[in-house]
């Protein structure tokens, strides 16, 4: 007789998951249909107000530039990781450039994001270039704009972009390139129609690994961003420490994890659609994806 | 005919301290079904790959219908190929792979269906065009990369090992319906492989290669009859080899002395000068074997031996016979006749082996083979 011992082995993993991610998650639930109490924390009273407040006119436009930039970093940080995960796939010593790719996680991130502060501040090493090199006479403002943010968020996430793309790459069968080339197609066209879709899992994958944390940013746009840079992470933190309006804060992580999960869903379904076949082969589908992705509200 | 010539001149290609090609000339005829034969990493596949235009060779030239076509990309050129691995695109249905290079030209929805249709019935696949590759076995995947090439209507056919993933059976089959597929489109085929029973049963010429370089263009039956060196006589089917010196000359024949075997008389073409060391090839087929000795007659060689090992496979028996005078020979006797002929030859029993004159040829000797064959030991490559 063989026992079934999955659920066992699935214990610690459903605890640590109960503990660290659906209590929290029930905290938050809960605190967003209470009252605020005038110093932080909650008054134990059913209320909708702090959904209510959420049709403010600024959190709206704060939401809307949330979701631009995170677009945005999102596309740059895929036009980056492609090439990458393609030349690292296709390279003799991949093991090297896999490391290499890494490697910045072994700093704090807070502090690569302060040796970004370093090379753009106002004396900063490229402002002291511009200078040796006379380009310029006074600084040049670099930080504490969108482009700063959206830099520093591609620069922090492309690793997550690249690994997955490299992966599904580095299984792709370049032979089709060739048969595509073979057949009439140009170098791009070969790319276009025959990679992109074969890799198809890996981009949804990258895509979700970089859109997601990024929705969720709260240290790069408090750093490197100005006023006009605040984010929904940046909103709730000030709702939680400085306002103390805990509600609204639970109500507004409600609506990033409902937006982010929206997101996700509809992206996993739409390219799974086209496809299907390929995630069935590779083993590297949306859906494994979208699993152990971290949500919004951190970073 | 409607396909083209295909002209390589002396083109050679290394990868790092690794010579693939070293200068390579082959005159391709149009329609012709041409193969290029030769043991793994001997630079056949890298000089598909040239013709094809995946490779840019270190130096020579690739001549298409006497046009200069080096330097041009793949897709540029009037070959298509047929992978090994067939190279089938999986996010696409069996229909959108044969239709892919009509997609590319953007043709009307329907001529690509009829165009397809036309080609799938070629290779008999017409009720799996909705099919993924991925539901097709090994044989249809097979027949798709053949349809895929063949739509763009190419001038040339390359087909890098074809049938090597396929089981026996199977490659039996196909290998017929290539052939005829072949005689259909009368286009050029231009077909790799390393199995010398494919090579001759379809081919209209064979060039052998080997170590980057081709040791000899001819027809199936001269390459297996004449083989230019021992290593083409190794390589296609199984031969016996013995070394010696050219004793005389008579006619369009010559005495070659062997060590231990004595005087033999080989058909030379006009090759072999007197006193020059050379290799004796005789095909295991070709040489009869009796309990008794056939007598002496003129053209006809005997030598003397004792089975060493017989080997029953059905439709022939092979012996491997241990020579009186040192070395061994393998021959092949057919069941023809079986019962009323020479009795059961067992092992220990002796024999005599006989053979005409004309059933035996004077290879070129390859330097590197001479000390191997001293003693008259056929080592033919496993089939």
């Amino acid at each position: 007789m063989t026992r079934n011992y999955g659920k066992i082995y699935a214990g610690p993993q459903a605890l640590w998951l109960t503990v660290f991610f659906a209590a929290p998650l029930a905290i938050i639930v809960a605190y967003s249909f209470m009252k605020r109490d005038l110093y932080g924390g909650v008054l134990p009273q059913a209320s909708l107000e702090a959904y209510r407040s959420l049709a403010n006119p600024t959190l709206l436009s704060v939401a809307w530039r949330t979701l631009w930039v995170s677009f945005i970093a999102t596309v740059f940080t895929i036009l980056i990781a492609l090439p990458c995960g393609y030349s690292i796939a296709r390279s003799g010593n991949q093991a090297m450039r896999l490391f290499l790719v890494i490697v910045p996680f072994w700093t704090n991130f807070l502090i690569r994001i302060y040796a970004w502060i370093a090379i753009l501040g106002n004396e900063g090493f490229l402002n002291d270039l511009l200078k040796i090199l006379g380009l310029r006479t006074n600084s040049v403002q670099f930080l504490y704009n969108q482009g700063a943010v959206i830099l520093v968020l591609v620069y922090m996430y492309l690793p997550y972009a690249i690994l997955p793309l490299f992966s599904t790459i580095d299984k792709f069968d370049f032979t089709l390139l060739e048969a595509a080339r073979d057949l009439g197609a140009t170098r791009m066209q070969a790319l276009m129609k025959v990679l992109i879709p074969n890799i198809r899992g890996g981009l949804v994958t990258a895509v979700l690994f970089t859109f997601i944390p990024i929705f969720g940013a709260y240290a790069v746009p408090l750093l490197v961003g100005g006023k006009d840079a605040y984010m929904l992470g940046n909103v709730i933190a000030d709702q939680v420490t400085k306002t103390r309006n805990w509600p609204l804060a639970s109500s507004i992580s409600m609506g990033v994890t409902v937006l982010t999960g929206l997101a996700a869903v509809i992206f996993a379904a739409t390219s799974r659609r086209t496809a299907q076949h390929v995630v069935e082969d590779s083993g590297i589908g949306p859906l494994s994806a979208t699993a152990g992705i971290p949500s919004g509200g951190q970073a | 005919m409607k396909g083209s010539d295909v002209t390589v001149s002396g083109i050679s290609k290394s990868f790092g301290a690794f010579k693939a090609l070293k200068g390579v000339s082959l005159e391709i005829k149009k329609g012709e079904f041409f193969s290029l034969l030769g043991p793994s990493g001997c630079g056949k596949t890298t000089l598909l790959r040239v013709i094809a235009g995946f490779e840019e060779p270190d130096s020579g030239i690739v001549g298409i219908d006497g046009r200069d076509v080096s330097g041009l990309p793949p897709d540029k050129r009037r070959c298509n190929t047929v992978f090994q691995s067939y190279a089938l695109f999986p996010h696409l249905t069996v229909f959108e792979n044969v239709a892919f290079p009509l997609r590319l030209k953007r043709l009307p929805n329907r001529l690509v269906r009829e165009l397809v249709m036309k080609h799938l019935s070629l290779v008999q696949l017409e009720g799996h065009a909705e099919k993924r590759p991925s539901m097709l076995s090994g044989g249809q995947k097979q027949r798709v990369a053949i349809a895929r090439a063949l739509i763009n209507e190419p001038s040339v056919l390359l087909l890098d090992e074809p049938l090597s993933a396929l089981d026996a059976k199977l490659r039996q089959r196909m290998l017929v319906e290539l052939d005829s597929i072949h005689d259909k489109v009368g286009i050029t085929f231009i077909y790799v492989t390393h199995d010398q029973q494919e090579a001759l049963s379809v081919s209209d010429r064979i060039a052998v290669m080997d170590q980057g370089l081709v040791l000899q263009i001819g027809s199936p039956q001269q390459i297996y009859e004449n083989p230019a060196s021992d290593f083409v006589a190794r390589f296609i089917g199984e031969t016996n080899i013995f070394a010696g010196v050219v004793a005389s000359r008579e006619g369009p024949f010559a005495t070659v002395e062997c060590e231990g075997l004595g005087p033999l008389l080989v058909e030379a073409n006009g090759e072999a000068p007197l006193g020059a060391r050379v290799s004796v090839a005789v095909r295991p087929e070709k040489i009869r074997i009796a309990a008794e000795s056939p007598g002496a007659r003129p053209e006809l060689n005997v030598l003397s031996g004792v089975v060493e090992e017989p080997i029953y496979s059905g439709f022939q028996t092979k012996y491997i016979i241990h020579l009186a005078g040192g070395g061994s020979v393998t021959v092949f006797r057919q069941h023809a006749n079986w019962s009323e002929g020479v009795p059961d030859l067992k092992w220990k029993d002796e024999v005599y082996l006989s053979w005409s004159a004309r059933d035996s040829v004077v290879v070129e000797s390859d330097a590197v083979a001479n000390d191997e064959v001293v003693n008259g030991a056929a080592r033919p490559p496993a089939p």
